[in-house]
């Protein structure tokens, strides 16, 4: 897929939104690869959490929502500890989280569970399958 | 009458700087403001003052009869006053009567909003700096006699090019290092990029060549104590350490090593190796002297052993020899203190997968190297094994600005790459893996030798910083990624060596103290200007070279030191250095004797005469910083062309 590059798209919203929530700048990320590999949960991820910045940084921020990544993400925040440029990366999956839960979008329709799912699975897990990814 | 009447008119130019100063000051408005200012016998305008035409327009003006200063007003006076000072002294004006009024980097480039504004505020300048000019006395430059020879502190290939350089050209040069032979880094070097050269082949030679100039004293073993005096005439005490040999009887035959039975990990070997306690710091020494380590001596620790002294045929082993200080004359001083690495315990992510067998660049070169502990083998450290999983680490506490240091130490790129390389040479059958985050090779030859490590040694270079170290077994578990491929990398390795971050020399800082030179914020010693001025000081007379400025590799250490070398003989090459003029001096009916100035003064300038109670200046050492004028109160400390007065008429043109 070609990417496309322009101001605006480097800098629209949802971009600003992120850099905003996290307070985080990810344009200080020199790409190298540190947080990826001290992550505990990155081999589960779509894409590995350096590439989660890139994407940030060329403003493709629709293709990180679409993964599973930023739902993986265990806020160990070995990667924040890490980062030799200071890069919070446990803050911006945190902002991107909230990008997709601020739109209260229910993934899946509490209508649509049973009874006897709702008896047996734990609240974490309902939550889970009606917000995030992951489900 | 007539004379005085000349020296208090001026004549003034105005520059446009093209652009720089005429799109934000009105330099037509500042003409008619000026016109038939008192003492103004004429305002004229330039394109660029500092050109050959402006020149030429500001000699014919000095060359007047009617004129007795004149003041241009352009940039700031530490770009262009040497040049219209110069200018006027061909045109047969005294120097000291031209100022400079900066209305560009205090005026139009801070200004530029505000067009009308800044017009006033040009000619307020520019009118002070008349009133201060029209009170200028001619002054003429203090001139210094230079002692024709110089001090180079640190023995390393660049202090030993500096000074071999110097000496070749008819000076006197005394060569001095703290260790007890020259040849700092690179004597530990096993081959050198791009070339693949024997670093001790091409080294060697050049240590002899040091060793046996009648112009160079060496003084290795030996530190500086103090440094006083100024450009031309330091003086400097040097502490001879007590090697507790007498080095004019010693041969460096070894015999008293070979007897000595107490053996400490070898500083030079990086500890892959031992040494006695009574040594020589490697079989090519210069001077070939050996000293007793006081730390480990048995002798010195517990009053038993002397099995030296029996050794030694020459009766040389002296244990009543007492560190000395000499003190030498020199006109001119190059610092080249060069670089240690930067501690591999302070890697605290990296730190439970040590052992023996992570290792520093320094420590892999030694175990390359032919004349090392094991005699240019690869072999593991802990067990004397050949290591077949080999990972190399780049930038280990460069580029990390969080936690370490945010430079990029600039050479460990390529050493990788030849540690990578020599490694396959000799393992075969090894498989050398880099981690690496961007290749740094830009100089000649260096990335086609990048190319050639990568495409003909098959080496696996994988672009990620690596997250932790863990041992496993005899393993190390290098955890990594790989972020072209995206994946998490682990590889199980049998040795690692870090590329750790290049820094100054220890105690850089004391030194610099004592030779009142500046050092950067990461410590390295700063020069005079990143761009044209690259090896000199801003203390005038002190010269730097090699990595105690950057970290850089031999070839360019090597070109600094030439440059270095070329600055001190320029600088020599004058009978008598002159010296500004514009110094302080004490008006004696004033002077409370009080000693405030004494203490303010940064150059050491000022004495006090305790039986007068008078203060009084050393023209020489005075750099006219002026904190002696501030600080005196009874105002009787004046600088000349500076004086109170002047800064009062200044202050009154203007309010
Ligand atoms: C692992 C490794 C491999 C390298 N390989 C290569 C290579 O293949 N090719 C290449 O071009 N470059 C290489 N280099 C770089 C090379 O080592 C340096 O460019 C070179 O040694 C710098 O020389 P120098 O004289 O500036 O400093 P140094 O060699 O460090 O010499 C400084 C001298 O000053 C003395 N000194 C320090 N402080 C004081 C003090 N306060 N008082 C008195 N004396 C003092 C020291 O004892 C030392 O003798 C390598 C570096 C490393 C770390
Ligand atoms: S560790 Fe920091 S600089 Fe390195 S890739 Fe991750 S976010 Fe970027
Ligand atoms: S006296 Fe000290 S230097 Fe001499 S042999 Fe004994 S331990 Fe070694
Ligand atoms: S030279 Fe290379 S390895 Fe060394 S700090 Fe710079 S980029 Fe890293």
């Amino acid at each position: 897929m070609n990417v496309t590059l322009s101001s605006s798209e480097l800098k629209k919203e949802g971009i600003e939104k992120t850099a905003q929530l996290s307070g985080a700048n990810f344009f200080s990320c020199y790409q190298c690869g540190k947080c990826t590999a001290g992550c505990p949960a990155s081999e589960f991820m779509d894409i590995p959490p350096h590439e989660v910045i890139r994407l940030l940084q060329i403003g493709q921020i629709e293709e990180i929502l679409e993964k599973n990544s930023i739902w993986i993400c265990a806020s160990c925040i070995t990667c924040a500890v890490r980062c030799p440029k200071g890069v919070d990366l446990a803050k911006i999956m945190e902002a991107l989280r909230q990008i997709v839960l601020r739109k209260n979008v229910n993934y899946v329709h509490p209508s649509s569970v049973s009874k006897e799912e709702l008896r047996t699975l734990p609240q974490i897990a309902l939550i889970a399958n009606f917000r995030k990814l992951t489900g | 009458m007539i004379k005085s009447a000349r020296l208090n008119s001026v004549g003034v130019f105005v520059c446009h700087c093209g652009i720089n100063i005429a799109s934000t000051v009105d330099i037509e408005e500042v003409k008619r403001q000026l016109a038939g200012y008192p003492g103004v016998e004429f305002v004229k305008d330039y394109q660029y003052m500092c050109s050959e035409p402006g020149q030429l327009l500001f000699k014919e003006a000095c060359r007047s009869e009617t004129v007795g200063g004149v003041v241009v007003a352009s940039c700031s006076p530490r770009l262009h006053e040497t040049t219209f000072r110069r200018a006027a002294a061909e045109a047969g004006m005294n120097p000291y009567r031209v100022e400079i009024a900066n209305i560009r980097e205090q005026c139009s480039w801070v200004h530029h909003d505000e067009k009308e504004k800044a017009t006033i505020k040009a000619v307020d300048i520019i009118k002070s700096v008349i009133e201060r000019s029209k009170r200028n006395e001619s002054l003429s430059s203090v001139s210094i006699k230079t002692v024709k020879k110089v001090l180079v502190v640190g023995a390393g290939i660049s202090g030993m090019q500096a000074a071999l350089n110097i000496a070749n050209s008819g000076i006197e040069t005394y060569l001095l290092d703290r260790e007890p032979s020259i040849g700092g880094r690179m004597a530990q070097l096993s081959e050198t990029f791009p070339t693949l050269d024997c670093s001790q082949c091409i080294l060697t030679p050049r240590m002899v060549e040091v060793g046996q100039n009648k112009r160079i004293t060496l003084m290795t073993y030996s530190e500086v104590e103090e440094v006083s005096g100024y450009v031309g005439n330091f003086k400097v005490k040097v502490r001879r350490k007590a090697a507790y040999v007498d080095w004019d009887k010693c041969t460096g035959c070894g015999l008293c090593s070979e007897k000595c039975p107490k053996k400490v990990p070898s500083e030079f070997d990086r500890s892959l190796g031992r040494r006695k306690a009574i040594y020589s710091q490697f079989p090519q020494a210069v001077p070939n002297k050996t000293v007793i380590d006081r730390e480990s001596c048995l002798y010195f620790k517990t009053g038993k052993c002397r099995l030296c002294v029996e050794a030694c045929p020459l009766g040389a082993i002296d244990f009543e020899q007492e560190d000395r200080i000499e003190e030498i004359e020199v006109g001119a001083i190059v610092v080249a203190t060069g670089y240690d690495l930067y501690e591999k315990e302070k890697i605290e992510e990296y730190r439970i997968g040590y052992c023996e067998d992570v290792i520093d660049g320094l420590a892999f070169e030694r175990l390359l190297s032919s004349s090392g502990p094991t005699q240019g083998r690869v072999l593991r450290p802990s067990d004397g094994t050949v290591p077949k999983e080999v990972v190399f680490i780049q930038c280990v506490g460069s580029r990390d600005p969080d936690h370490h240091l945010p430079y990029c130490s600039r050479i460990c790129c390529m050493y990788t790459a030849k540690h990578a390389m020599l490694y396959k040479h000799r393992v075969p059958d090894g498989q050398p893996y880099v981690f690496y985050m961007d290749i740094r090779s830009g100089g000649k030859n260096y990335e086609e030798f990048v190319q050639r490590t990568i495409e003909e040694e098959r080496v696996l270079y994988i672009r990620g910083r690596v997250a932790r170290l863990y041992r496993d077994g005899k393993k190390v578990v290098v955890v990594g990624a790989d972020t072209i491929s995206g994946k998490k990398i682990e590889i199980r390795a049998d040795m690692v060596v870090l590329a750790m971050a290049m820094r100054p020399s220890g105690g850089i800082g004391e030194l610099s103290k004592k030779l009142k030179i500046q050092v950067d914020q990461n410590g390295f010693l700063s020069e005079a200007h990143p761009k044209l001025r690259p090896v000199e000081t801003l203390t005038r007379g002190v010269f730097l070279a090699g990595c105690a400025q950057a970290p850089k590799d031999i070839t360019d250490t090597v070109s600094q030191a030439g440059a270095a070398a070329s600055m001190v003989l320029e600088l020599l090459s004058n009978e008598e250095l002159t010296h500004s003029p514009t110094t302080a001096w004490v008006d004696e009916e004033l002077c409370a004797g009080c000693g405030q100035c004494v203490a303010q003064c940064a150059y050491g300038a000022i004495e006090l005469d305790t039986r007068r109670k008078k203060a009084h200046v050393n023209d020489i050492l005075c750099q006219g910083c002026g904190a002696c004028v501030a600080a005196c109160p009874s105002a009787a400390v004046n600088q000349r062309n500076f004086s109170i007065s002047q800064y009062y008429s200044m202050i009154e043109s203007i309010v």
